[in-house]
This record gives C-alpha cells, sequence and structure tokens, in this order.
C-alpha cells in the first residue's frame, strides 16, 4: 500500500517536475548578466557559460546517470580539435563547426561508451582513465593534424551568422556562448523530466530493480553516454571557436578532473550544481591566480576536499540542506516574532 | 641478442620501480576498496625528501635513501588518520574527487617548495658509470634498482604469504565482515599497511627518479602507470601486481624501442584491451 502511495507520490512530483518554473531561469540569467560589471569581465563570463555546458554534461553522467568517470575531457578535446581543425583549413563557419563537433564527439562517445559501459566500478574508472591518456596521446603524436604539444594554431573563426565578427572584446563570443548555454540548459532540464531522464535515475538509483521493470538498461545509459559526449563536444568547440587555439590539455586527465571538481563543488546530480559549480570555481579562480597563480592549485584542491569531506551534495546541496533545517527556520520564526 | 638483453634488463629496473610504488596501492585498495588516485604523491614526495636529505643535511646517498621511506611512512599514517579514514566505504565519487584534490594539493605544495622544475636527486658518481654485465653495457644504478625491487618483492611477498600478520592481511582482503568477526582489528591493520605501502611508494620514488624524473607534475604523468599495474594485475594481489609490473615494463621497453613514436599508445591500447576482456585483471577474483 505504502509503496503504491510512494510511487503515486514520486510520479506526481516527476510530472510536476516537467512545467519550468520562471525562477529556474534565474541561474541563466546571472550569467547573462555578466556584462554589468563591465566589459573586462566578458571572456571570464564566456569561459563560465563554456564550463557550465561541459559541466552539465558531465552531470548527465556523474550525477544522474551514475556513472563515474575520469575521462570526460577526451569528448571536450574531439570536438575543440573537430570545429579547430575545421576552421585552420578554411572552414570556419561556427555553427557547422559546432555541429561537426558535436557530431566526432557523439560518434566517439557511441564507439567508447559501448565499450567501457559493460564494465562497472574501478575497471569502469580505469578504461576512462585509460581512454584519455590514449587519446591525448594519439593527439600529440598526430602533429600534422592537432600540431602536437604545441597546440593547434591558425583556427579563424568567420562571423557568426556571417553577420557577427568575434572581435577583440569578446562581445560575440559570449553572446554566442549564452546562446548556446541556454539552448543546452533548456534541452538538458527538459531532458531529465522526460520518462527517459526519470529512467536514466531509476538505473542509477538501483540497477536490478530498473531492470526488472523492464526498463533497457544498457541501451539507456549507452543513449545518455552519447549525449553527454555530444554536448561535452559542444562546449569543446565552442571553447576553440572563441579562443581560436586549441591545446593539447584540452583532452587530458587535469581537465577531467578540473570539470569532476566544478561539477562536485556545484553538487552532483542537481542541474543547477554544474551551474554554480564552475561559476564559483572560475571566479574564485581568478581571484586567486592574481596573487598566485601556482599557488591556485593548492586552494582548489583543499576547497574539493572540504567539500567532500563536509558538503557531499556541493553548494547547491548545502543551500537546499541549510534552507530544510530547523535551525535556520527556526531563526526565521524568531525573526518573525 | 644485445638488444634483447638491455631490453631485458631496462625493463627488469623498470619493473622493480612500477612494483615498489604499486604494491602498496594494490593491497590498500583490495583492502579497503579505496580508490586511491594519489598514491603517486608518496612516491613524489619521496623523491623530495631525499633530495632535501642529501642536499641540506648532507646525508649520503645511500642513508638518505634508506631513511625516507620511514619519513614519508609517518606522512601516510598521519594523512590516512585524519583524512583518508573518513571516507572509507563512501560513495566512489567522493573517493575520486578527495584523491584528485590531494594530488592538485600536492603537487601546488611542491611547485611552491621546490619550484616548476624537475630536481635532481644527486648520486654517488660511482653509481652512474657505465658497467658490463653479460657484454651489454648499462649502469650499476639499473642494478641497484634491480635489487632493491627484487629485494623489496621477496619480502612483501614473505611477509604476506608465511607471517600471521601477512594472513591477516590477505583475510581482511578476501572478506573484511568475516575477519573483523573473528576480531581483527581492520583499522589498525590498515593504518599499518598504508604506511608500508606510502614507504615502499617513498622508496621507489626516491631510487627511480631517474627513470620518473621528480616534478611537481608527478603524481599525474605517472598516475596512469601505477593505475595500470593495480587494474590489469587485480585488486589486492601482491604476486599480481609484480608480474603486472613486468608486462607493463616489458610492453612499454619493447615498444619504445621498436616504435618509439607510438610505444605509449601501444601500452594503453594494450591496456584497454585486456580489461576488457578481463575486467577484474589477470589475478583478481570476479566479484
Amino acid at each position: 500500500m505504502t509503496d503504491i502511495a510512494l510511487t503515486g507520490n514520486v510520479a506526481t512530483q516527476a510530472l510536476k517536475k516537467r512545467h519550468l518554473r520562471p525562477v529556474e531561469f534565474l541561474p541563466l540569467l546571472a550569467v547573462c548578466a555578466a556584462p554589468i560589471f563591465g566589459e573586462q569581465y566578458l571572456p571570464l563570463a564566456t569561459q563560465i557559460a563554456i564550463f557550465i555546458i561541459f559541466c552539465l554534461s558531465l552531470d548527465l553522467l556523474v550525477g544522474f546517470g551514475g556513472i563515474v568517470t575520469i575521462g570526460h575531457s577526451v569528448f571536450f578535446g574531439l570536438g575543440a580539435y573537430t570545429s579547430g581543425i575545421l576552421s585552420a583549413n578554411g572552414y570556419g563557419d561556427p555553427l557547422t563547426g559546432l555541429a561537426a563537433g558535436a557530431a566526432v564527439a557523439a560518434v566517439a562517445s557511441l564507439a567508447l561508451g559501448a565499450i567501457v559501459l559493460r564494465v562497472h566500478g574501478f575497471t569502469l574508472l580505469m578504461l576512462t582513465l585509460c581512454s584519455v591518456f590514449l587519446m591525448q596521446e594519439i593527439a600529440n603524436k598526430a602533429t600534422d593534424l592537432t600540431g602536437g604539444i604545441d597546440g593547434l594554431v591558425g583556427v579563424s573563426t568567420q562571423p557568426l551568422l556571417g553577420i557577427f565578427e568575434f572581435d577583440l572584446w569578446g562581445k560575440t563570443g559570449f553572446g554566442y556562448s549564452v546562446a548556446v548555454l541556454a539552448v543546452v540548459f533548456l534541452a538538458v532540464r527538459l531532458l531529465m523530466a522526460t520518462p527517459f531522464g526519470l529512467s536514466i535515475v531509476a538505473i542509477r538509483d538501483n540497477r536490478l530493480r530498473a531492470s526488472m521493470v523492464g526498463i533497457p538498461v544498457g541501451s539507456r545509459q549507452l543513449a545518455l553516454y552519447v549525449i553527454a559526449g555530444l554536448l561535452a563536444g559542444v562546449a569543446g568547440a565552442l571553447q576553440s571557436q572563441i579562443t581560436q587555439f586549441v591545446s593539447i590539455n584540452a583532452i587530458g586527465f587535469e581537465l577531467s578532473g578540473e570539470i569532476l571538481i566544478m561539477l562536485a563543488l556545484g553538487g552532483a546530480g542537481r542541474i543547477y550544481g554544474a551551474f554554480f559549480g564552475p561559476i564559483v570555481y572560475l571566479i574564485a579562480q581568478d581571484i586567486f591566480s592574481k596573487f598566485d597563480p601556482a599557488f591556485w592549485h593548492f586552494w582548489l584542491g583543499t576547497m574539493i576536499v572540504v567539500v567532500v569531506l563536509f558538503a557531499p551534495g556541493g553548494l547547491v546541496g548545502l543551500a537546499s540542506h541549510l534552507g530544510k533545517s530547523s535551525i535556520v527556520r527556526k531563526l526565521m520564526s524568531e525573526k518573525e516574532k | 641478442m644485445d638488444i634483447v638483453l638491455s631490453i631485458l634488463i631496462h625493463s627488469v629496473a623498470f619493473t622493480a620501480l612500477l612494483y615498489l610504488i604499486s604494491v602498496g596501492l594494490s593491497v590498500t585498495m583490495g583492502l579497503m576498496g579505496f580508490v586511491n588516485l594519489a598514491h603517486g604523491v608518496f612516491a613524489m614526495v619521496g623523491g623530495y625528501v631525499t633530495a632535501t636529505l642529501i642536499t641540506a643535511v648532507h646525508l649520503p646517498w645511500w642513508a638518505a635513501i634508506a631513511l625516507t621511506p620511514f619519513i614519508v611512512s609517518g606522512i601516510g599514517v598521519v594523512v590516512e588518520k585524519v583524512l583518508y579514514s573518513r571516507l572509507y566505504g563512501k560513495a566512489e565519487l567522493d573517493q575520486v574527487l578527495f584523491s584528485i584534490g590531494l594530488l592538485f594539493v600536492a603537487s601546488a605544495v611542491a611547485q611552491e617548495l621546490y619550484g616548476p622544475l624537475l630536481i635532481q636527486i644527486p648520486m654517488p658518481a660511482s653509481l652512474l658509470e657505465p658497467i658490463q654485465v653479460l657484454g651489454v653495457s648499462t649502469s650499476s644504478y639499473k642494478l641497484v634498482l634491480v635489487a632493491v625491487g627484487a629485494s623489496v618483492a621477496l619480502a612483501v611477498l614473505y611477509a604476506l604469504e608465511r607471517t600471521t600478520l601477512g594472513a591477516m592481511i590477505r583475510a581482511a582482503v578476501e572478506n573484511r565482515t568475516m575477519a573483523e568477526g573473528l576480531g581483527l582489528n581492520t583499522s589498525l591493520l590498515f593504518s599499518g599497511t598504508f604506511a608500508l605501502g606510502t614507504g615502499l611508494a617513498a622508496l621507489g620514488g626516491a631510487i627511480g627518479a631517474e627513470l620518473f624524473p621528480i616534478t611537481p607534475a608527478y603524481g599525474f604523468v605517472y598516475l596512469v602507470y601505477f593505475m595500470i599495474v593495480v587494474a590489469i594485475a587485480g585488486l589486492g594481489t601482491v604476486r599480481g601486481a609484480f608480474i603486472a609490473s613486468f608486462l607493463v615494463a616489458l610492453i612499454s621497453t619493447i615498444s619504445a624501442y621498436f616504435l618509439p613514436e607510438y610505444g605509449t599508445i601501444v601500452l594503453f591500447a594494450g591496456v584497454f584491451l585486456l580489461l576488457l576482456v578481463r575486467p577484474q585483471g589477470l589475478f583478481g577474483r570476479v566479484s
């Protein structure tokens, strides 16, 4: 009886989530509002928007899918290299490059996902780790195509839609990346409220039970892997188009680690966690590295150790925990008196 | 013939280095199921401690190498008690994040203290002189590496397979709940194993600095080698770690010799394939 009631409750809640509330657009608006602080912050805001897209894609896998990967930068890098190589060879239309980057990343994630998703836990982790070192080594050796260790130079992005030049101040880059972010955010947000999204969460919570109620676990997870790879490719392509350079570190264990840290900082398994993580991370990086760029990694590492030990739900989790906790309510009610 | 022999000598030296650093990781990961990506940090710390002991305290190379594992074991115990132990049994993601955080912190501290470039561990000149082994020219350094690696391997193997303490560790790896049920203090056991593992890693880092140079990025750059050894061996097997170290060393050396351009690609692709066929590793048990 209670089980049915509970299921009904969960289902109603899930259905409610299908409708977007206006408040859900606040994080997106916050990113859009960056120019208020001055034009010098546009490149930072652009970077934030790109990393939110990357972080959202990782959140699909790690947060919602429960698939812990330390090789997600493979798809970011593939998107970046695809779009970068196209535009270094004269095909510099941004939207085509974006689509090509996304397509290559999606195909790669289909191939890689079909392999790595056959295993679980530590072995899965190891395969993703190997894949990132393998791809970086391939990019490193294919110097004719990628520029190797020196990075890919000669990327020149043509005007967006043939109208908007990518200017020195980064206005076009900012508008472009925020627009892409808005599309990706809506897509992810709505996807997670569909039966597909709910089944993904069900698989994460209890794989066996999910397969018992008839969810095709393998193909659902593979589909999720492809979507996540595609979105990471979008982020990578954006990055290469806007910075007009692709570094060998676009595929790398450090980047995989950093994006995982951003996600954990914001709160994995929460769409808005994927927003706040990169915002806090990149702003903190901007501030700390002004004092001492090398020591920034010290604060970053400390930050993540503290988050893991004391705030497992990340900042968003912490906020929602504080919001629910009785102490805050008590304080609020005392204030009212 | 000479080529075969020099490949073999180099492989064996490389095996010693990989084994020294990875064996502790294999046992601790098998014991506590802790995904520790930061193990290489202790090898790096070993390198820095040895260099400091030689240049600042003016100890001879041998003494510095011998003292380093004890110092780093001490650090290991503290880190284990204060930080690692809080995350036992927690989600894999938390452990991964925590150890990546530790990697970043260690690399930043190393860079702050010793600068971004690689540091030299001054070795006695006698170790660097070329000597002839079975008609092949090599350095006595490699032979020292092999000797230390081999004696540690034998000691660890003996300790694990023939002593009561070893039996306790194997029991805890096999079935922790059952071992606790029989009255074993697994958390003490784990602290001890962790200390031993970090000490051996420090020894490997210090003595192997000619093969894996000590830089602040050490933990990131060589992480994949240690993880590969553990993964293809299977968690918690000491013999497996030895054979896996040898395989990784042999494949890297051979491919570096004949396919210098694609050496690492061959290695990573090989591991990828192997883990697909045997997800539990060569000697691991299916859980």
